[in-house]
């Protein structure tokens, strides 16, 4: 039997307002405890929420950059459930009327095909504090400065067909918030969540299957781990004879396993209405057309853009942009060098292995864009050899400065003085007698694989600093006067 | 019509609130009333209406992106009953 793997995602994602959705707190992250949880945040009686201008002004961009309808009217409701996190004893989100209605995104794989994936709607909504369960004699504390903080939920429709997809989903939405400056997208810190419903169906049904909702998997690695273990959790299940129960499941990564969350309780029902403390919000077509017209370059056109204008491959394009930080970069090291190619292909080799080992983002490099613009300068100008640049990339991750400082200090300059090298090629040939006399004796056809033993020798003579073209060229001269 | 005891029962347990044995009848004799009166909304032939949802015939007014509230911790604390840390502390619940 082959089984299709069918999921939808919903992702939360902490806009990157000042202030709070519906109140003036601060929503600054690592504040101590209830310092950013006004009286409106804490649903204290007598108070009335204001919605946050920017907050609309994100999720219209979103919705923009989504190819996505643009709510002209949106409507908050209530979702009523009752959890120490969430004072009102509601959230304040919508439903009937989101702000950003059906829209459609490409999505590129491993393989480099493409797929496009439908958006069912986003909707702007309030998130919830936090609850603390350890060591407070057996109460729970609670955190509200989170409580109230914008989110924007983004409900796909279940078109994503292997965990794989689902990654690039993520990814790609994670690239085009951060684009649009409308979050921060750190997983680690909680400004991007995921749940992603996974159910199975043999190949070619038409029916969904039943699905399960695996909540709050929080990084790209466990959102596949997390679907590649459910789907097999389900196809098991339904090889087996039995059925799958539609529940919320929790992904443990250490177990690499899901399990379900809640046993016993009532079928949630969040008895949604609309919200009376809250107006109808309208939007008019000229705000929304000024906010189109403010739309940075996003990664696709930035992507097509750095294959044409450079001269990159459409995989390299697609690497580098898919960060902005990683594409400005790339733009910096390019505009500085003149050489696109070689920024690209030491942004991917040494730039990438260097933050991969020292586990850091682009924008906490140790060697600055200006600075790998200087190295492929002096690459280019032949102060040095692409083996010896290799060293001074390193010398400069290590804090020794840019490259002509470490290239002065460290007296790594290529050699391109003729009689310099001239004279390090004869003392090669006048201690080689033997492989001389081979290479005379050789067929022509194989004497330019012969010369590379004396290449090798020349420049470890010169410590790998001697022009390598220049020695080619001497060397050949020499070895065919002796001829 | 009565709404009958274990949906009293299921609503209470959703909303949080406690009905004793003695009045969950009256409870569900009152939330029929209420069905009743929604009944008599529902045979108002609406078709074409749009559904409303606020009273006021009025648009909702966005304030701009500022941090105008000050940290009020100490003096919302004081009116909790208990709380540690800066924390508010409540019986524990794990979902």
């Amino acid at each position: 039997m082959e089984w299709e793997v069918v999921i939808g995602l919903e992702v939360h994602v902490q806009l990157a307002t000042e202030s709070k959705l519906f109140s003036g707190a601060s929503t600054r992250f690592g504040a101590a405890p209830n310092t950013q949880a006004c009286a409106i945040d804490l649903a204290m009686p007598g108070t009335l929420p204001v919605p946050n201008k920017e907050a609309f002004r994100h999720a219209v961009m979103f919705g923009l950059a989504m190819n996505a309808e643009i709510g002209r009217r949106s409507v908050f409701e209530r979702k009523n459930y009752f959890y120490p996190d969430l004072p009102k004893g509601y959230q304040t989100t919508q439903l009937a009327e989101p702000i950003v209605g059906p829209g459609e995104i490409e999505i590129h794989l491993e393989d480099g095909s493409s797929r496009k994936v439908r958006l069912h709607h986003a909707h702007l909504e309030e998130d919830a504090g936090k609850s603390l369960h350890e060591d407070f004699h057996g109460m729970s504390g609670i955190d509200l400065n989170r409580a109230g903080t914008p989110l924007i939920e983004i409900v796909s429709e279940p078109d994503l067909r292997s965990a794989a997809e689902a990654v690039a989903y993520l990814k790609k939405l994670h690239s085009i918030v951060t684009y649009l400056g409308i979050s921060d997208g750190d997983m680690s810190q909680g400004s991007m969540r995921c749940d992603a419903n996974v159910s199975v169906r043999l190949k070619g049904e038409k029916e969904l299957g039943t699905r399960t909702e695996i909540k709050n998997v929080n990084s790209f690695r466990f959102v596949e781990r997390a679907i590649k273990v459910e789907a097999e959790r389900q196809i098991d299940l339904l090889e087996d004879g039995g059925t799958v129960t539609q529940e919320t499941r929790l992904y443990d990564a250490d177990k690499n396993e899901t399990r379900s969350m809640r046993s016993k309780e009532v079928a949630n029902d969040y008895r949604y209405f609309p919200c009376p403390d809250l107006l109808p919000v309208e939007l008019s077509e000229d705000y929304i057309e000024q906010l189109r017209g403010e739309l940075p370059e996003l990664p696709d056109a930035k992507s097509a853009r750095f294959a044409s204008e450079y001269g990159l491959s459409a995989y390299d394009a697609d690497q580098l942009t898919q960060e902005r930080v990683l594409a400005d970069y790339f733009e910096t090291v390019a505009g500085k060098s003149g050489e696109p190619k070689l920024a690209a292909n030491w942004m991917m080799g040494e730039l990438a292995a260097l933050l991969n080992r020292e586990e850091k983002s682009i924008d906490q490099s140790p060697v600055s864009a200006e600075q790998l613009a200087g190295l492929i300068a002096r690459i280019v100008d032949g102060t040095i050899s692409s083996k010896i640049a290799k060293q001074v990339f390193e010398a400069m991750a290590n804090g020794e400065g840019d490259a002509d400082t470490v290239i002065e200090q460290r007296g790594l300059k290529q050699v391109s003085d003729t009689g310099a090298i001239e004279q390090m090629i004869d003392e090669v040939i006048a201690g080689s007698a033997k492989q001389v006399e081979n290479y005379r004796n050789a067929d022509e056809a194989k004497r330019p694989k012969m010369m590379g033993y004396f290449v090798g020798q020349v420049m470890k003579a010169s410590k790998g600093q001697a022009n390598p073209q220049m020695i080619n060229k001497i060397l050949k001269d020499k070895l065919d006067a002796l001829l | 019509m009565a709404v009958d005891k274990q949906t009293v029962e299921q609503l209470a347990e959703l909303a949080r609130i406690a009905i004793s044995e003695e009045t969950v009848d009256e409870v569900g004799k009152r939330l029929g009333n209420v069905l009743q009166l929604v009944d008599q909304l529902q045979s108002v032939h609406t078709e074409g209406v749009a559904p409303m949802a606020h009273p006021l015939d009025e648009v909702q007014v966005l304030r701009p992106d500022a941090v105008t509230e000050p940290d009020q911790r100490e003096a919302f604390q004081e009116l909790a009953p208990q709380a540690e840390q800066g924390l508010y502390l409540v019986p524990k619940v794990i979902d």
